[in-house]
């Protein structure tokens, strides 16, 4: 697959989480409109390998949208211009020849730089693990339906179940707050029955790795709410603060 | 004598052990307060708290300010001063108004502190800020501005009415025709503000603090520098109003548009107006 689109690319390069990084100027010959981000990224790889250079690296697994890991922000925009998708999902029919376009790893002290554009998330995993789970007997699979669920506290609590943890919400916000990711995970459970007898350690537990990783503080801007590619809701934010201020001066 | 060591002794064993347990409750009590304002969420809990009553305070501050375009040579403005600072249920406020502007201000400047320490590297792509509005972006700038506003405007106006000489008048208003004359009396014979009636008249000395904010408003430079310091209180309240509510959790659908509405047209627009207009009455119209 060819095209006839010409990029120019200034790339963020970092040998390692030490190096102090610069960006480098690299050009993407012959564009398919219909390539995606990643795509083109593997076509200018493929000259700089020809060129014996050191290809950038990036994150990436799935390619379609659903695991999270293709983390870049592209001309000053989490996942570049185009609203709910991922970079993996981002076309370069979204672009015009001759374009330049500026690709940044994520910016948050949180997420350290690894190499190139890649960052350690390593700090959603521990707040996932201090609180992201309800505890269940083992053993026969319980009936289907035996506990019934509001049809509407099912669909929010799916809705909330549908983030990927790619940490757009970090990256996009000024404060590089993680509290979209956080009400996110605190939300789907905290809507089920099922997610009830943790509720209160769930929280207190998440938002003390989420203080321990140095995430900042939400001032309510919404910018995370406008680069989620999952449509995540600032709503659960809201749920996030009422539970956290309950589980503090109730829970045991 | 027996009966006292005894009670003593039942004091020792079973008081104590009590009493000691209770300190340790309090001290859980409190470790768990302070554990939660330490966090970001409880560090925004105080900000929205301490913020939705400077937005009260500013509602009455404005109201009452409103006696300043009456043209009764500050009669009504000087009054209400007088009883904004020696009623007691009010000046108890203004103490506790004092120390939340304190702490809404030093934990504001904590938390930007705090968010930037959060990316220390900034991006270099240009800035698309997409829907997220100028305002919450800006909430340190903004609150900065205010600073120094409220730093400037009580140490001009608070501080003088307080602790300086000022001009005293005496309002003798005529009980059958309502004609108000006022005449000037020396500072030394200046023993706190009266009010009462002599002769069919109705008699009020105070200190006329309304001289002062006239005389304060007549420098173009003071009236430039109130009137960018309302916009300033627009975009802080703008975003600040309606953030406080969603930072304290109250946020059904129906309710959200009721307090974005009040939030700009009332603390957005509304009072900050008022609030510029004075200054500016002040330097054209008088
Ligand atoms: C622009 C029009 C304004 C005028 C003409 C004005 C006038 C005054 C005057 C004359 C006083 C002294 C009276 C007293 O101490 O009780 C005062 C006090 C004060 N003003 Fe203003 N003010 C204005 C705006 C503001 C704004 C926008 C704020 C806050 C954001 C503010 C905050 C205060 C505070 C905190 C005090 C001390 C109150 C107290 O002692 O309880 N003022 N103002
Ligand atoms: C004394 C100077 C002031 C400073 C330094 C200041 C600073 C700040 C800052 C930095 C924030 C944003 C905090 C965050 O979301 O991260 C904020 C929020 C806020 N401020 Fe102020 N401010 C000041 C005065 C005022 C005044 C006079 C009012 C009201 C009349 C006010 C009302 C609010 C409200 C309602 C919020 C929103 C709280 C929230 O998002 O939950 N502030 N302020
Ligand atoms: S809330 Fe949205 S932006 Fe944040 S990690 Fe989840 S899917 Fe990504
Ligand atoms: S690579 Fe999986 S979401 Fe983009």
């Amino acid at each position: 697959m060819s095209g006839n689109m010409n990029i120019t690319l200034k790339v963020w390069r970092q040998k390692n989480k030490s190096d102090a990084g610069r960006f480098e100027t690299y050009q993407a010959k012959h564009i398919s409109p219909d390539m995606s981000f990643l795509e083109m990224m593997d076509v200018m790889n493929e000259q700089l390998i020809k060129d014996g250079k050191d290809p950038v690296a990036f994150d990436h697994d799935c390619r379609e949208g659903i695991c999270g890991m293709c983390s870049m922000y592209i001309n000053g925009r989490a996942h570049g211009p185009n609203k709910g998708v991922t970079t993996c999902q981002l076309h370069m029919r979204s672009f015009k020849s001759g374009d330049t376009i500026v690709v940044e790893p994520w910016r948050a002290s949180a997420f350290p730089v690894l190499k190139d554009l890649i960052v350690d998330r390593a700090a959603f995993d521990r707040i996932q693990q201090a609180g992201g789970f309800v505890g269940i007997n083992t053993g026969s699979a319980p009936d289907a339906n035996s506990i019934p669920i509001q049809k509407h506290l099912a669909e929010e609590a799916f809705n909330a179940a549908a983030c990927i943890g790619c940490g757009a919400c970090v990256a996009a916000c000024k404060n590089s707050s993680a509290m979209l990711f956080m009400s996110a995970k605190v939300s789907q459970y905290a809507l089920l029955p099922q997610g009830q007898p943790e509720r209160k350690l769930r929280v207190l537990n998440m938002m003390k790795a989420h203080e321990e990783a140095g995430f900042g503080a939400c001032t309510n801007t919404e910018a995370c709410e406008a680069e989620c590619p999952k449509g995540i809701s600032v709503t659960n934010i809201a749920r996030l603060n009422r539970d956290f201020v309950a589980a503090s001066f109730t829970g045991e | 004598m027996q009966d006292f060591a005894d009670s003593i002794a039942i004091k020792v064993k079973f008081v104590l052990p009590k009493l000691l347990g209770a300190s340790k409750c309090y001290n859980l009590i409190m470790n768990k307060f302070f554990e939660f304002l330490n966090s970001s969420v409880g560090r925004k809990w105080l900000m929205a708290l301490t913020g939705l009553f400077l937005c009260l305070f500013v509602v009455v501050h404005m109201s009452g300010n409103l006696a300043l375009f009456k043209s009764d040579g500050g009669l009504a403005f000087n009054q209400y001063a007088v009883f904004m600072t020696t009623f007691p249920p009010i000046k108890v406020v203004s103490y506790i108004n004092y120390a939340l502007i304190l702490l809404h201000a030093l934990n504001g400047f904590y938390l930007v502190y705090r968010n930037k320490k959060a990316r220390p590297v900034k991006y270099e792509g240009k800035k698309d800020n997409g829907p997220v509005s100028w305002s919450s972006r800006n909430m340190g700038l903004l609150g900065s501005i205010l600073f120094v506003f409220i730093i400037l405007h009580m140490g001009n106006f608070w501080r003088e009415f307080h602790f300086s000489p000022m001009e005293v008048l005496r309002y003798t208003t005529n009980g059958v025709t309502g004609e108000t004359q006022i005449a000037a009396i020396p500072y030394e014979q200046f023993v706190g503000p009266k009010h009462y009636y002599e002769n069919g008249n109705e008699i009020v000395i105070v200190k006329n603090l309304y001289g002062e904010v006239a005389e304060a408003f007549t420098s173009p430079l003071y009236v430039l520098f109130y009137v960018i310091s309302m916009f300033a209180l627009s975009f802080h309240l703008m975003h600040g109003f309606q953030s406080a509510f969603q930072t304290l959790g109250i946020r059904a659908q129906n309710f959200k548009g009721i307090i974005q509405g009040i939030g700009t047209a009332v603390f957005g627009v509304l009072i900050p107006l008022l609030f510029a207009a004075m200054p500016v009455y002040f330097l054209f119209f008088k």
